[in-house]
């Protein structure tokens, strides 16, 4: 692949967004922080206060350690700028301490850290291909994938209002895939290994990197037809791969291998005790998997081939993260899980190892994995959505195709992230970052009825049926229909992204 | 992209700054007995909705006017009426007659602070869309621009969203008259001029000003002809619209009488805490208000308004142009607000939006003016808790309005409109006025972040507790005085020539 050259004076309208979100981040201050503003306060007092072989066996909180070891030393560095903010933060007994120094320092953290993910869409924006002819700044590919990146709905809502840290490690997956579209595979590889052990919900990227460095990386040439030239095998890219990888594994897990933690860190990184679905189901196919259990169940009921007393109780629409049957259709468990996911990823992997199409093959690759991933995975998050959002904005700039899908996705998508953020003073802030989001896409492609039904929904769900008196009986309906109705846009947007993948014949994409 | 879309993001962008600001603290929050602007905008809902408008000005048994009376004309009083009815039907202990004194819960915040952006969206905003859109000169890129740092201004929304106040109805309404005045439309315009004088009596600070254009424009179009005309037809327009909004207080002229005596409290005296005006300044040095009677401040301070005030609407009256009448409009709140009396600082809110209306013509004196304006105002800031708003709004409208007005780049002589009057400084100093400019600029700003760092984190001596207030304050005042002298000479030295203005786009 050929790096581009971007315009000359193209800096200061990156600095000017970049600088803009920022401030923007600033106002959010004050707004509501979900639980997660707990979790990593009490993060940062486990590993200030308690030593390292404690970290994982502390359980005062019952939100305990369960990121890998780097993420661990990462709130060690930011406890030693806590103490100059409020030292009683980091007290493991305080529990919910909240004070303005403590709100102001973790929210500020989040935004400085930002910084890896501003960087790294820099260099996203450095690879991306400009068409020929000079153009209006504001239509030019890069500077439309500065504001989808910098400017994420998603991104703002999850970081900045119910608190994670999602800009940070963004930043180095979007940094590793900028390194790879330059074809510097080491440190793309060196990159993922480190965002691996920070947060080990990127596994679910892994087959994608595993096949593509193997096959494209590994293997150095192909033959004429594209296929793999066995005889091209080099040894020595395969062990810099593994140095690489081992190296970062060891730094991070060595020290609890010594101690023999092994076990109980591993038991806290991958707790399968929880559900299917979380309390509120992400838009995924046990979504509608479920949606169709209570259908059928509801119908066997009425039509009287079933028992209500044979039905398990309190179903999952309870509202609660436990273990519960499904009623007529087979219950799922994590094996089956596993196995969905990876036939889903399968034939992805497949095909880039099949016919490799370069850097943009891999990423069409890493996100149909993080795709499917959400689609079967156990236990998923409906925050997991922007691991497919985000990489997909790179592509969503450079062919009309994927620009449509990524419409789909993002409209759905960010719209499932709403039920996060309930209360009132927030109704303002999601209905104006959605609305110019709508806007700036609207502008560049149209998707004029996509986002009329969306705000249907929007209104419907937000403002009529709170005032309707199914609210008291039904108080997870809101909910499930956004669930239902993302997981279709979800759904869709899947199929559409691998039919891209498996149809497409080689790596020139038709322009904006 | 096209201006509608480029102008709803930015109208979207600046909600969220005021929401973003709104989420804060506000004044006299928890802070019994007497709280701050919050509750008595609260507590006027509570005397509009539950007594008969007889009673709204007057001391009674049900009405304390020492808690808070009303000092707004009855435009505000209305305004209240019609928010007490909403609050009423969402819960009524919100202005519960007595018990609902000094009531705070977060519902009603978000209630309180939906009304102030209502009102905004209503009137100010629309007003300065197409203020924008209409009345500056440039491509629409850089009309958008304007009007995106023009609705970032962080006095307006830290006050109107932070501290609590209406602010953005009376100077919306005053928009309104300037954007019709701009259109030709003369009569709409002193219609809209009047309800804002109406709702807030402090925009008497711009009302010579329209006056002496609309004179002026009579007497140019010819006094005994469609001037005369014109001057009848706006006349007539006031007093109906004066007679509109006062007609429940005309029955009775001691009703009339008692509004006016809570409008105009001449009782105190020149000026009250501290404000980036001459008086307090120069209390500094001399303890004037100590050295002259009641009476005699009363004087001084009429005589040095009328004295600041005459030379740029005399201007505005031999040649009434727009480009004229916006400087006289800076010139005139300017004047008030340096010499008048019982000055607060927040009237520097009625400076500011005509300096905000020469963002195109002359954008770093109008930024400079304007940061200067929301830095004058950080004691009461730091009163209220809204220091990180305070930080973020600043820094976001000096580094918009830099990078997108291109604001440094443009200090030469023909951008700054000096005309000849700046030859006498070239001669005087013998140096590029572009690069004293720049470097007194960027002096100013270090100062005043500074002064605010201080400020914000520094305790003062205890033989000296008003030091910081005292500092801003000055500094502020000196600004203020620059700035008042600046925009004098330009309203005296020659318009631009249609050449110059081209070259500018």
């Amino acid at each position: 692949s050929r790096p581009t050259v971007m315009a000359a004076d193209s800096c200061s309208w990156f600095s000017a967004l970049a600088v803009g979100v920022s401030l923007l981040k600033c106002f959010f201050i004050s707004a509501y922080r979900s639980t997660d503003f707990e979790v990593h306060r009490n993060w940062l007092a486990i590993t200030h206060s308690l030593p390292v072989s404690r970290w994982y066996y502390e359980n005062t909180s019952e939100w305990t350690l369960d990121y890998p070891p780097l993420f661990a030393w990462f709130e060690f560095g930011l406890s030693q700028v806590a103490r100059s903010f409020d030292a009683n933060m980091l007290q493991v007994e305080n529990l919910n301490y909240a004070s303005p120094a403590t709100v102001l320092f973790q929210r500020l953290s989040v935004i400085v850290t930002d910084v890896v993910f501003i960087y790294a869409a820099r260099e996203c924006c450095r690879c991306v291909r400009e068409p020929k002819g000079s153009r209006d700044i504001l239509s030019q590919p890069s500077f439309v994938l500065a504001v989808l990146l910098l400017w994420n709905f998603g991104l703002l809502l999850v970081d900045h209002i119910h608190f994670q840290y999602n800009g940070f490690l963004f930043g180095f997956l979007l940094l590793s895939v900028a390194k790879h579209l330059q074809s510097q595979h080491l440190q793309g590889a060196l990159l993922f290994a480190f965002l691996l052990n920070l947060k080990h919900i990127y596994l679910y990227v892994a087959p994608a990197y595993g096949v593509y460095l193997l096959r494209s990386y590994c293997f150095t040439q192909d033959n004429k037809d594209g296929s793999i030239r066995w005889s091209s095998f080099s040894l020595l890219r395969l062990l810099a791969l593994g140095a690489i990888v081992t190296s970062v594994c060891a730094l991070s897990f060595g020290p609890f291998i010594a101690m023999g933690q092994l076990p109980q860190v591993l038991s806290r990184l991958f707790p399968f005790k929880r559900g299917l679905c979380h309390a509120y189901w992400a838009p995924n196919i046990w979504a509608l998997y479920n949606v169709l259990d209570k259908t059928l169940a509801v119908l066997g009921v009425r039509l009287k081939l079933l028992e209500e007393a044979e039905l398990p109780l309190a179903s999952m629409t309870g509202g609660l993260v436990q273990e519960f049957e499904h009623s007529v259709l087979p219950s799922v468990t994590p094996a089956v899980t596993l196995v969905c996911t990876l036939l889903s990823i399968l034939p992805a992997a497949a095909s880039i190892w099949l016919r490799p199409r370069g850097a943009r093959g891999f990423l069409r690759c890493l996100l149909l994995c993080a795709l499917g991933s959400f689609m079967f995975g156990w236990h998923v998050h409906e925050k997991a959505i922007l691991i497919a959002i985000l990489p997909l904005s790179i592509l969503a700039v450079e062919n009309r195709e994927d620009a449509g899908i990524f419409l789909i996705l993002t409209t759905t998508g960010h719209y499932s992230l709403f039920p996060l953020l309930f209360t009132a003073p927030l109704l303002p802030f999601k209905v104006a970052l959605m609305l110019m989001f709508s806007i700036f896409s609207f502008t560049y492609q149209c998707s004029y009825y996509l986002d009329t039904l969306k705000y249907f929904t929007f209104s419907i769900l937000e403002v009529v049926f709170p005032l309707s008196p199914w609210q008291q009986r039904l108080p997870f309906l809101p909910l499930l229909v956004t669930s239902v109705y993302c997981a279709m846009g979800v759904c869709y947007a899947f199929l559409r992204l691998y039919a891209s993948l498996l149809l497409q014949r080689e790596d020139k994409p038709k322009l904006l | 992209m096209q201006t509608w879309s480029l102008v709803s993001i930015c109208v979207l962008l600046s909600i969220i700054a005021r929401w973003g600001v709104s989420l804060n603290s506000y004044s006299g929050a928890g802070k019994p007995p007497m709280f701050g602007d919050y509750e008595a905008q609260r507590h006027w809902q509570e005397v509009t909705y539950n007594l008969p408008i007889q009673e709204w000005y007057f001391n009674t048994t049900n009405n304390d006017l020492n808690y808070w009376g009303l000092d707004y004309p009855p435009l505000t009083a209305y305004h209240s009426w019609i928010c007490a009815y909403l609050a009423k039907t969402i819960n009524p202990e919100w202005v519960e007659l007595h018990k609902s004194r000094g009531y705070e819960s977060t519902q009603h915040k978000l209630f309180m602070r939906t009304t102030v952006l209502v009102a905004d969206l209503l009137i100010y905003i629309p007003a300065v869309v197409l203020y924008c859109l209409y009345l500056t000169d440039g491509s629409s890129k850089k009309k958008v621009s304007v009007m995106f740092c023009f609705l970032l201004y962080p006095g307006l929304i830290l006050i109107d969203y932070g501290h609590f106040q209406y602010n953005g109805v009376s100077l919306g309404f005053a928009l309104w008259g300037i954007l019709a005045l701009g259109l030709g439309w003369d009569v709409l315009g002193s219609m809209a001029f009047s309800l804002a004088l109406n709702y807030k009596q402090m925009e008497l600070y711009h009302a010579l000003p329209f006056f002496c254009y609309l004179l002026g424009k009579c007497i140019k179009t010819g006094l005994m002809g469609r001037g005369l005309f014109l001057l009848v037809r706006v006349g007539v327009t006031v007093l109906a619209t004066f007679a509109l909004c006062w007609l429940p207080f005309l029955a009775e002229p001691s009703q009339a009488m008692q509004v006016v005596r809570r409008i105009f409290p001449v009782a105190r005296g020149l000026f009250e805490d501290k404000v980036a005006n001459t008086w307090c300044s120069l209390n500094t040095l001399i303890k004037i208000r100590s050295i002259l009677s009641g009476d005699s401040q009363l004087y001084l301070s009429l005589a040095c308004t009328l004295l600041a005030v005459l030379p740029s609407c005399i201007r505005l009256l031999t040649k009434p142009t727009f480009w004229h009448f916006k400087l006289a409009l800076v010139n005139s709140s300017l004047a008030f607000f340096l010499f008048s009396f019982q000055v607060h600082e927040k009237s520097i809110l009625l400076a500011a939006l005509p300096a905000c209306l020469l963002l195109n013509d002359l954008p770093l004196m109008a930024l400079w003016f304007l940061q200067a304006s929301t830095f004058s105002m950080l004691p009461l800031f730091l009163k209220d808790g809204l220091l990180v708003p305070y930080i973020v709004t600043s820094l976001g409208f000096l580094f918009f309005s830099i990078y997108l007005l291109s604001a440094l780049d443009h200090c030469s002589e023909d951008k700054l409109r000096l005309g000849a009057y700046n030859k006498l400084f070239c001669w005087v100093l013998k140096m590029d006025l572009a690069f004293i400019v720049r470097w007194k600029f960027y002096i100013s700003i270090a100062a005043m972040v500074g002064l605010s760092i201080a400020a914000a984190v520094l305790i003062a001596p205890p033989h000296l507790p008003d030091l910081f207030p005292v500092l801003i304050s000055t500094t502020a005042f000196l600004h203020f005085l620059g700035t008042f002298i600046h925009f004098n000479v330009v309203q005296f030295s020659e318009p631009p020539s249609r050449k110059s203005q081209k070259k500018s786009n």
